[in-house]
Formats: structure tokens, C-alpha cells, sequence
């Protein structure tokens, strides 16, 4: 609960000014913060208290309690494409895990879409199997920012009571999470490969920790929601289904602008980082191996054969030799592509966590004793500066014949 | 202007591995690090510093974690932070994000509560979570801005070029805040004898719980929301053909041709 420190508090009123609620007051006789019912715990007045005289007490729930967090909560994240919004694709994909278990546990699937003029999002939501939307619309949301969506997100957790609630581990998403976590004193496992219900209906978070070189299962048993994130394409999207309807909750969202402390004052598309490795069928991926800048080039030429985006490994974007936007990794992108093709690449386990869901595998490496190999459908022990422009050329000529054969 | 930089200490990238038979981690030989992310955002705190000589600013680097973490709070002192603080004690053992960014904000509210930024890392390399600094910031109530790539001073305000998925940002907001580095030189530098040398007249300063009024509520595993329930070994997948093309690369093109072919990806 908020607790007001009488001593402390001089009735300055900000609190009130910030509450995006109305929920807590400085009567003109008391001159002291007064906390009403309808406060949800956001935290925007213990930040905004120059006085400190404003806390947020909470104890840890026991098992009974436990229960009344019920659903699954998925954040809606959405994006703008050609200035029309567009769902996440991230978001799909936890609506298929997300509707796994909200059947195991026997309860509900809602998503939140927070943003402006959204809710022509919903129906694609439903399809995908939401049982349940709940759409806090306002202008001040139209853009990210960390504090106005933290605000909001926060509000709707502590007034719905969820017990899981999910977040795509985007750029956002990892700028969001923490700061919900923290505010309303939550668990968050970043990053989780595997989501699983155990017999005590808690979820099972799996994540690889140290590096990837193990995988760690989390448990959050003493608060509720308990919440993780998830990267791109590390479930699979489920089959979308036209027919499918569900039930929009709206929420009425208070936001003010001064409660929104960051600025966007420019926003720069750079063309070559626009590459999106994620969404990929064919990868052509370079590491260590490539041992020069120009070296590249030849693994180009060989992606644009095949019609495949070039990728790469850490030890390429430390140097600079790729931009991060193609890095594949734990500290990189997620991929899951029909063909992973690794050259020169050795496979730690950072990055092996960021490929091993692609279908097929094909590792080429001189080192016969390359990590990567362990998960390759096809491997190649070689020199992959001699390989390569040989494959590139053999491409060609096929593509070449299959051309004169269509004329 | 006071400067924070909270940094971590982290096993070198690649080195630790798994013992298969025993599940356990094998961490001998495998030397500790400043995680590279904390030194961008040590050389962004020095840059600036440079860059305002009117503003006066003082680099101060904290850290938790146990006693030998000392050794990266000493390069971070060798690269021209000019105080270091380690919150060192049993009682912060097996804090998770939670708990660990609550010690660090009761650290900045005790060592420098007239601080004006906080730089970290965007992310830890051996964790990779990325969740501690926002979590730090929420703590502290402060505004935060992650995946900055440069950063500038202009009155009372920071502005932030940081990292999108399209491209880039420029943001600003309000000090006191905090600010995540993703990019830096990229250059590992060597710091002169004259900066190690003078490294060891600056403070080094062991801090306890109990110094930052820290009890079991507030940092440790009591303190820690989520718990580690089972550690194991990643599942490996069964490997497929291997064919040694080291003394014939084209017979060895040809065949990963046959077999693009054969599973139709040309």
C-alpha cells in the first residue's frame, strides 16, 4: 500500500498534480496527502515527491493470495510501418505460448494495447487467439516512452491482478520491463527460451544465464504477476484464424505530459540497419573466420546469389566489420531461418542460443572441433575463403541455366 | 557535476564452459573483466568530463560484488574515474535484478546523493539482461534513457543519441538521470604507468550493507523475487553428416550445392 509520511509531507500538492488517477488528495484543512481508493500502486507520486514522504509498502503474498492473480497478460506491443500500426510480430508468437498456458491453468489470454488510434489491432489479436483486449488509448502514447507506458502498463497490473504477464524482449520491451518489476516489486527473467506451468500452477521460466553456457529454470513463488521476457522468433507464431472473436475491455487512461520526462526531439532511419536478420528465410552468416573486412564481400556475394541476407557473429560487430543490426547472438538478434549457413563461425554458446531454432543448419569451419558443429545438419570441415567464392560460383551458373531454361 | 558509473565485473566472454557430465560450471583459469559495456560508459563519463573542464565534473564508479570485483573498480580508476565505492558484503549474496539494482540505488542515495547522471552498460555480458540499470533508475525515480551511443550536457538536460530498431533517437531529458551506453571506442586501451600510478593514491572504498542501511528486505536472497530453481546443461542437437573438405574446397562446394539442392534452398 502508499504510505505517506506525515512528518515528511508538507502538502505541497505535486502528487496530486501527477496522480494519473485522481487517487490521492491534499485536503485544504489537513494540508497532508491523503491516499483513496482508487489508488493502483503506479508509482508515479513516490517519484515525483521532492519530500520522500511518500512510500510504497509490499509485503510478500502468501500462497492463498497468490490466487487471486489469475490470466495471462501479454503487452501489446505494436509499431508504426508506412505510418499505419502494425502489431509486433513478437507479439504473435507469445500469443501462441500465451494460449498454451492460459489453457493449462484454465484461465484468460488478454493483451494490452497501450498507443492511439490502435484499435484497428484488435480483431488481428483475436485471430491469433486472445480471449480478451484491454485498450488504453491516449495521445501521449502514440510515440514510446518509458514513462508514460511504464505508467500506464504498471496501473492496469496492479487494478487487473494478472498472475503471468509477458513482454516481447524488444529494444522496448527490455526498456519497459525492468521498469514495471521494479516499480511494483516483481520478478523479471529477461530472455526466457522455454515458459512452462509446474504443478503448483507457478511459471517455469528457462533462460540461459552465465553466458549461455547453462540454462538456469526461475521461479518467481512469493509474488504475483510473475513476469518474463521473450525474444523474437523464439516461439512460433500459431496459425491465425479469421473466425475468432474475443471481448475489448477499454481503460481509461490520465496521463499528463509533465509526467513524461524524456523528449523525442529527432528520430534518424538509417537504410542499412533497417535489415531485419530476424525475419530472414536464408542466412549466409560470417564470423571470425572471414579474417578480413574484405573478406565480406565474397559471403555477400554468395548471400545474393542464394537471395539470403548476410549475417554475423559478435566478433565481427566488436570490430566493427558488420553493423549490430546483423549480429546474431545472445547480445544480437534471435534468428530462426529455414537455412542457417555458418561460415568461419566457431559456435559459443552465446551464439549458438541465437541460431540453434533455425530448420536447417550448414556449418563450415576449419577447426574440426567447432562447437557448431554439434548442431549442424551439415558440416564442413575447410577453408572457407576457398569454399565460399567455389559455392557462390556453382550458385550462379545454376541460376544462369534455370533462367535460359524459363526463356 | 557528479558522475556515477555503476559498473559490474564479469568472466572474460567465451571462456566459461559447462562440464557436461556434472552439469556444473567450470570457472577455473577464466579471467574477470570489466564488462566492456561499463567501460563505454566509463569512457563516455571521462569524455565528458573533458569535454565541460567549466562544469568540474568528478567520475565516481561503484560496483557490487565480492571482494575481487576490487580489480575492475581499479582499471576504472587507471581510465580516469576519480573514486570508486564496492558494495562488498554476505548479505548482498544471491540478490537477483531486484535486489541488486535496490543495493545499488541505496548506494548512490548514501555515497552520492547530490549526483547529477548515472552512466551503465546497456547490458552485462555474462547475464545479458539488461535490467539492472532500469530498475536502478525506477528505484532512485529518476528518468532513463537506454541504448545511448553518444551523449551531451546542455544546461540542466542531457541529450542522447541512442540506438532503435530503425536507426536512431535523439532524446532528451531533465537531470538528475540515468543513461545506458551501447557503443564505445571499441578500442581496449592500455592506461600510461602514470595513470596506474596515480590509480593507487585515488579511493577505493569497501562499503557493507549495514553502511548503506541495507537489511534483508531490501538486498540478498531473502530480498529477491525470483529464485533459481534448477541449473542444467543446454540440450545439444544430434549432428548430421560431416565431410572434411580441407584438401578439396570444390569437391566440398559441390557438396553443400547437392545438399541446398536436394532440400530446395536454390
Amino acid at each position: 500500500m502508499l504510505i505517506v509520511d506525515m512528518e515528511k509531507c508538507i502538502g505541497c500538492g505535486i502528487c496530486e498534480k501527477v496522480c494519473p488517477f485522481g487517487a490521492i488528495i491534499v485536503p485544504t484543512d489537513t494540508k497532508k496527502a491523503k491516499v483513496l481508493e482508487n489508488c493502483t500502486l503506479c508509482g508515479t507520486c513516490v517519484n515525483a515527491c521532492p519530500y520522500g514522504a511518500l512510500t510504497i509498502e509490499r509485503k510478500t503474498v502468501s500462497k492463498e493470495q497468490l490466487s487471486q492473480y489469475t490470466g495471462v497478460f501479454i503487452w501489446g506491443e505494436w509499431e508504426k510501418r508506412e505510418n499505419i500500426p502494425h502489431i509486433k510480430n513478437v507479439v504473435l508468437e507469445l500469443l501462441g505460448k500465451g494460449r498454451e498456458l492460459a489453457d493449462r491453468v484454465n484461465e484468460e489470454l488478454t493483451v494490452v494495447l497501450a498507443g492511439y488510434n490502435v484499435e484497428q489491432l484488435v480483431s488481428t489479436l483475436f485471430h491469433h487467439g486472445a480471449d480478451k483486449v484491454i485498450l488504453a488509448e491516449h495521445e501521449l502514447l502514440e510515440a514510446y516512452t518509458t514513462d508514460g507506458y511504464a505508467t500506464v502498463i504498471s496501473s492496469i497490473i496492479a487494478a487487473k491482478k494478472p498472475s503471468i504477464v509477458l513482454y516481447g524482449a524488444t529494444p522496448n520491451g527490455r526498456d519497459l520491463a525492468p521498469r514495471v518489476a521494479a516499480r511494483l516489486g516483481l520478478g523479471l527473467t529477461a530472455d526466457c527460451t522455454g515458459l512452462d506451468i509446474d504443478k503448483e500452477n507457478q511459471l517455469v521460466q528457462t533462460r540461459p544465464a552465465f553466458g549461455g553456457n547453462i540454462m538456469a529454470s526461475i521461479l518467481s513463488p512469493y509474488t504475483r504477476p510473475q513476469m518474463s521476457t521473450v525474444r523474437p522468433n523464439v516461439f512460433k507464431k500459431p496459425k491465425e484464424d479469421k473466425t475468432k472473436e474475443g471481448k475489448t475491455e477499454i481503460f481509461e487512461v490520465k496521463l499528463k505530459r509533465s509526467s513524461i520526462r524524456t523528449r523525442i526531439l529527432e528520430e534518424i532511419h538509417v537504410l542499412d540497419e533497417v535489415v531485419n536478420i530476424e525475419e530472414a528465410d536464408k542466412l549466409v552468416s560470417v564470423g571470425r573466420g572471414i579474417e578480413s573486412k574484405e573478406n565480406i564481400k565474397i559471403a555477400q556475394e554468395l548471400a545474393e546469389a542464394m537471395g539470403a541476407t548476410l549475417s554475423g557473429s559478435r566478433a565481427l560487430v566488436d570490430i566493427g566489420w558488420l553493423p549490430h543490426a546483423r549480429q546474431v547472438g545472445q547480445s544480437g538478434k534471435t534468428v530462426s531461418p529455414n537455412l542457417y549457413l555458418a561460415f568461419g563461425i566457431s559456435g559459443a554458446v552465446q551464439h549458438l542460443v541465437g541460431m540453434k531454432s533455425s530448420d536447417v543448419i550448414v556449418a563450415v569451419n576449419n577447426d574440426p572441433e567447432a562447437p557448431i558443429f554439434k548442431v549442424a545438419n551439415l558440416s564442413v570441415i575447410g577453408d572457407i575463403l576457398k569454399i565460399i567464392p567455389e559455392l557462390t560460383k556453382l550458385v550462379r551458373e545454376y541460376n544462369t541455366k534455370k533462367e535460359s531454361e524459363e526463356i | 557535476m557528479k558522475i556515477i558509473v555503476l559498473v559490474k565485473q564479469v568472466p572474460e566472454a567465451d571462456k566459461v564452459a559447462v562440464n557436461p557430465e556434472t552439469g556444473t560450471l567450470i570457472r577455473e583459469g577464466v579471467a574477470s573483466i570489466l564488462n566492456p559495456f561499463c567501460e563505454y560508459a566509463l569512457d563516455e563519463a571521462v569524455r565528458l568530463k573533458e569535454e565541460y573542464p567549466e562544469k568540474e565534473i568528478e567520475v565516481i564508479a561503484i560496483s557490487m560484488g565480492p571482494p575481487q570485483a576490487k580489480s575492475a573498480l581499479m582499471r576504472c580508476l587507471e581510465l580516469g574515474a576519480d573514486r570508486a565505492y564496492l558494495l562488498s558484503d554476505r548479505k548482498f549474496a544471491g540478490s537477483d535484478v531486484w535486489a541488486t539494482s535496490n543495493a545499488l540505488s541505496l548506494g548512490v542515495k548514501k555515497l552520492v546523493p547530490d549526483f547529477d547522471l548515472i552512466l551503465t552498460g546497456k547490458q552485462a555480458i555474462d547475464g545479458d539482461t539488461a535490467q539492472v540499470p532500469p530498475e536502478t533508475a525506477e528505484h532512485l525515480g529518476i528518468p532513463q534513457i537506454t541504448y545511448g551511443v553518444n551523449t551531451k550536457i546542455e544546461n540542466k538536460k542531457i541529450v542522447v543519441k541512442r540506438e532503435t530498431e530503425e536507426g536512431y533517437q535523439i532524446v532528451s531529458t531533465r537531470l538528475p538521470a540515468l543513461v545506458t551506453m551501447s557503443k564505445g571506442s571499441n578500442i581496449r586501451r592500455m592506461p600510461s604507468m602514470k595513470q596506474i600510478l596515480e590509480a593507487r593514491k585515488k579511493t577505493l572504498e569497501i562499503v557493507s550493507a549495514e553502511d548503506i542501511g541495507a537489511d534483508d528486505t531490501k538486498v540478498g536472497l531473502n530480498a529477491s523475487p525470483t529464485q533459481v530453481a534448477k541449473v542444467f546443461a543446454p540440450p545439444e542437437k544430434g549432428g548430421g553428416e560431416i565431410i572434411d573438405g580441407r584438401e578439396e574446397p570444390k569437391l566440398a562446394a559441390k557438396k553443400i550445392f547437392d545438399f541446398l539442392i536436394a532440400n530446395n534452398f536454390i
